[in-house]
């Protein structure tokens, strides 16, 4: 099209940048070679000093940047140029920051021994996570891990990231407090109180690293044996939140998904959210919106939640199994439980929310159940443990291990979905796919949270009766992909299980058409054929009775 | 065989009509038009400059739709309609015949014979080839030192805004004393005229254009200004002094034409089996203190969902419920409900309400005998469609409204509410009158 084809080729407003930001840049960039530079085995000196250089160039850098492009505008919506920008509608500076982001995520999986893990005299890291060791003794009390040095990168550029879009949405509040919010919890919950509660560990006594928030199964290590032992073994206060965790499951988070939506966590909780909304924001409008995409999310993110139930149940039946003297739960009473407690869910939902089921959701439901209680069997008569696999044979060859079946499940699940999918693809690809691509497609977090707040939630986007003008704006700028216009051009309300609350259609609609709300499950969704404005005669004739 | 029911012109109103008729029925439908191969939302041609939004996001339904919903799209002009032997003829002297007609053309922008409006980067801003003109005209301030836009209406200041993006200097002439005040009270207006300036756009009121002047390959390389003989360098004049019916081809069909094509409240035209929707369409007598010709993205849906009742064997007359529209000037939203005229009409009062930021304001339209409650203008703050219909309809006095404006914010959650402010405002005005 020639018009998008021109456009793409001035250096010109709103492509170009002006001074402050170029100088946010330069900060930013100078910051991020700090860490390249230790990387590439640099003796900087001081780690201490370079890391505080480094980290604080990085967030002034975004900082300045963010004031170049925000601080002297008026207040409003700011979305100037962003399908012309190259960074952000796949041009080529979006391309490489996608594979600059893929491989970061692949070399921190894979091979953090190029980071400098445990690669220096009896073990001691050099390179990067050197760099970060003076924070982590600060904090810990022990050596940095690459985990330790992706945790402190991730806060900070949630942190920046997100002083970004504060300024960028100073006229919504909205859009501040989820902000804060996220900032609050990925730097408290994630990063600060699980390191120092590290201190608290000693020969005795120790917690697995314990982030709050991070419920199963976005955690879906929550269960692995090692953790459940040491929350068992640290006596009343593991217990404490053990049990936590799993009110946190079935109790807590579906009492506020049925208060509020799942944006409660997707957009003012959790982690992977609070990158998607900060760094990832640039990047939301990337997503498709094509009726095809939905059918493939549909499938996507129900087979990973299928995935990982089975999967958990299948490690921990495992352990339940070969020791059952040390829990309350023999292998059998829990695969018991846990089928009849799936078996009741579904039936109460296929039949107080019948009218609410469209046939293939039905099905779907349907299978994914089928499958999953067929899981159960097979383990309540099979020993997965002990049916030996080679991992040799879908791992290329790299790994040679033999696993028991529940072992080779959990690994193969944290390999494909915990690393590449929610790693290097749902962060790597912000550039290419959008910025909730893992939340969308893959996180079976979301997955659990979706069916609670499309069935049993108070939580609606509203449409203003007949004011949309089929824009667009909505659709384009929603991170989910969902069609927005095409429930508000009806007058219907959106109730869609993927909505992570972030508020945006409803910020960038120029007609005050959408607004996020909770109330009354009545009348929550609406199907109309005409919308408010025509006589009333009309509507009623329309919604209530079609021509043969 | 199935009726063919052939409709030109697929903006909303031709777009709506063929939905509607085929939720009903198996009729076979045609859509031409001669501006795209698709529907797109014209209201959002403004995101597509701006880098908002790319053409392909305008559109609100995916290309399977059209196949899948057996409703046929003819990329082609419709140069006159022969309504005798009921054909069309095209540009390229094809034919095709109808059974019904439905006329959905649209307006085209108003040109009022200045000297120089045909020049080369002289254009209106409605089509999506006027956006094409557009983006080669004006496509960065170095082609485009500045531009002059000649017209305070909806769409001049969405195309200064537009222009404004870019970074190009734009000078901005209305006719009027204060921004839109035929339409706005003045402290409204007032609040505009300021906004307008914030966003450093030269806003030169009460301000007419008297020429504009070519250069030596017949583009425009300046104007004059009427009241000052100012002569102004810009390379691009935007002509946004409103739009009228474009019904050209139809002036020797035989078809009743007024301003715009004329139909009856059931949109028929005079000709039988010939109907017209939208902004084309011209009642003989403004419905319930509307205007004869709505140039309004809605009514021009309700039309379609009117007249696609009336094709499938149901007739209905066009009976739109109580006025209300909606805009968006630079960051300020704008909503209306019911009547608020520029100037209270006689035995009505109007309440006015602005918060210090000069940004957010309200205007409430009374019957001042009996204070019932007419109408709102509601400036910065959004509010509830369904929840001001219901006041009118059941004709609540201002007092009522005011009492109750709580209930109808539909502002996003956390944003800071004014319905104290605005009482207190109200009741002390009410004690000083």
């Amino acid at each position: 099209m020639a018009i998008e084809r021109n456009m793409s080729l001035t250096g010109q407003p709103p492509v170009s940048i002006n001074t402050t930001q170029k100088i946010g840049v330069l900060i930013g960039m100078a910051g991020l070679f700090i860490l390249v530079l230790a990387t590439l085995g640099v003796d900087l000196g001081s780690a201490a000093l370079w890391l505080t250089i480094s980290l604080t160039a990085i967030t002034a850098g975004v900082i300045i940047f963010a004031k170049g492009a925000y601080a002297n505008k008026l207040p409003g919506i700011k979305n100037d140029g962003v399908w012309f920008k190259s960074m952000s509608s796949r041009g080529v500076l979006g391309w490489l920051a996608g594979i600059a982001l893929t491989g970061f995520y692949v070399i921190l999986y894979f091979y953090a021994g190029v980071l400098g893990l445990g690669q220096g005299v009896d073990g001691a890291n050099t390179g990067l996570i050197a760099l970060f060791d003076p924070l982590s003794y600060f904090l810990k009390g022990s050596a940095a891990s690459e985990w330790f040095v992706y945790g402190t990168l991730y806060t900070i550029a949630i942190l920046a990231f997100g002083v970004k879009f504060m300024w960028k949405y100073k006229h919504n509040r909205y859009e501040q407090l989820r902000t804060i919010s996220v900032m609050f919890f990925q730097t408290a919950f994630a990063f600060v109180i699980p390191e120092l509660m590290a201190r608290l560990n000693s020969d005795t006594f120790s917690l697995p690293y314990n982030d709050l928030k991070l419920m199963w199964p976005l955690n879906y290590y929550a269960f692995d044996q090692w953790r459940v032992d040491q929350f068992i073994n640290a006596q009343n206060i593991g217990l404490f939140f053990l049990i936590l965790g799993i009110l946190t499951i079935f109790v807590i988070s579906p009492f506020l998904t049925y208060k509020y939506g799942k944006r409660w966590y997707c957009s003012w909780v959790c982690g992977c959210g609070g990158l998607a909304e900060t760094a990832g924001d640039p990047y939301r409008h990337l997503s498709s919106k094509k009726m095809s995409a939905w059918k493939l999310e549909r499938w996507m993110i129900n087979a990973v939640l299928v995935f990982s139930v089975v999967m958990t149940t299948a490690v921990i039946s495992t352990f339940l199994g070969y020791d059952s003297t040390k829990y309350w739960f023999t292998k059998n009473t829990f695969l018991l439980s846990a089928g009849v407690f799936l078996v009741v869910m579904f039936a109460l939902v296929a039949y107080f929310k019948r009218d609410q089921l469209k046939s293939d959701a039905f099905k779907g439901a349907v299978i994914a159940l089928i499958i999953t209680l067929g899981a159960f069997v097979a383990m309540s008569f099979l020993r997965f443990h002990e049916i030996q696999i080679n991992a040799a044979y879908f791992s290329f060859g790299l790994n040679t291990n033999t696993y028991g079946l529940d072992g080779a499940m959990r690994s193969f699940y944290g390999f494909g979905i915990g690393s590449i999918f929610s790693g290097v693809v749902g962060t790597g690809f912000y550039p290419i796919l959008g910025n909730r691509v893992w939340c969308r497609m893959g996180c079976p977090m979301a997955g659990i949270l979706g069916i609670q707040q499309r069935l049993f939630s108070k939580f609606r986007i509203t449409t203003n009766g007949g004011q949309c003008i089929s824009c667009g704006n909505c659709s384009t700028h929603c991170e989910m992909g969902i069609d927005v216009r095409s429930y508000a051009q009806k007058g219907e309300n959106i109730v869609r299980s993927s909505c992570v609350g972030c508020g945006v259609c409803s910020a960038v609609c120029p007609r005050g058409v959408l607004k996020l709300e909770n109330d009354s499950l009545e009348g929550r969704i609406n199907p109309t054929d005409v919308l408010l404005g025509n006589d009333v005669d009309l509507m009623d004739y329309v919604n209530n009775k079609k021509i043969s | 065989m199935e009726e063919h029911i052939v409709i030109i012109g697929n903006g909303i109103s031709g777009v709506t009509t063929a939905r509607h008729i085929r939720k009903l029925s198996d009729k076979k439908i045609t859509i031409i038009s001669a501006e795209t191969d698709h529907f797109f939302s014209r209201t959002a041609l403004m995101y597509i400059y701006m880098g908002h939004m790319k053409y392909e996001h305008t559109k609100p339904y995916e290309n399977y739709f059209w196949d899948k919903n057996r409703i046929e799209l003819k990329r082609a002009f419709v140069k006159s309609v022969d309504h005798a032997n009921k054909q069309l003829q095209f540009a390229d002297d094809t034919t095709m015949s109808y059974d019904k007609l439905v006329l959905a053309v649209g307006s085209k922008p108003n040109k009022f014979g200045w000297p120089g409006q045909d020049l080369e980067g002289v254009q209106g801003l409605y089509s999506y080839q006027d956006l094409e003109k557009l983006e080669k005209n004006a496509p960065n301030k170095d082609v485009c030192n500045r531009a002059v836009i000649v017209g305070g209406g909806l769409i001049g200041i969405e195309m200064a805004e537009m222009l404004r993006s870019r970074d190009i200097p734009v000078t901005f002439l209305v006719r009027e004393k204060s921004f839109w005040n035929g339409v706005l009270p003045d402290g409204e207006s007032g609040m505009i005229n300021r906004h307008i300036q914030n966003h450093h756009i030269d806003l030169r009121l009460g301000t007419n254009l008297r020429e504009i002047i070519s250069d030596e390959n017949g583009r425009a390389r300046a104007i004059v200004i009427d009241e000052t003989g100012e002569e102004l360098p810009c390379n691009v004049v935007g002509l946004t002094a409103g739009v009228s019916p474009n019904i050209d081809f139809l002036r020797d069909s035989g078809i009743e034409l007024g301003r715009g094509i004329k139909v009856n409240r059931m949109l028929e035209t005079n000709i039988p089996d010939i109907y017209a929707v939208g902004d084309c369409a011209e009642q003989h007598e403004g419905i319930n203190g509307r205007r004869p010709i709505e140039a309004v993205w809605y009514t021009g849906r309700m039309m379609g969902e009117t007249l696609a009742q009336t094709l499938c064997g149901n007739p209905r007359q066009y009976n739109p419920g109580h006025w209300f529209n909606s805009a968006k000037f630079l960051d300020i939203e704008y909503q209306t409900y019911g009547w608020v005229f520029s100037k209270p009409r006689e035995g009505e009062t109007h309440f006015h309400w602005k918060h210090p930021d000069d940004t957010k304001c309200i205007t409430v339209n009374t019957d001042a005998a009996t204070g019932k409650f007419i109408g709102l203008n509601n400036f910065g703050i959004r509010m509830r469609h369904e929840v001001f219909d219901r006041w009118l309809t059941e004709e609540r006095t201002t007092d009522y409204v005011i009492e109750h404006l709580a209930e109808a914010n539909f502002d996003p959650e956390f944003f800071k509410h004014f319905e104290k402010d605005i009482l207190n405002a109200y009741k002390s005005q009410a004690v000083t009158a």
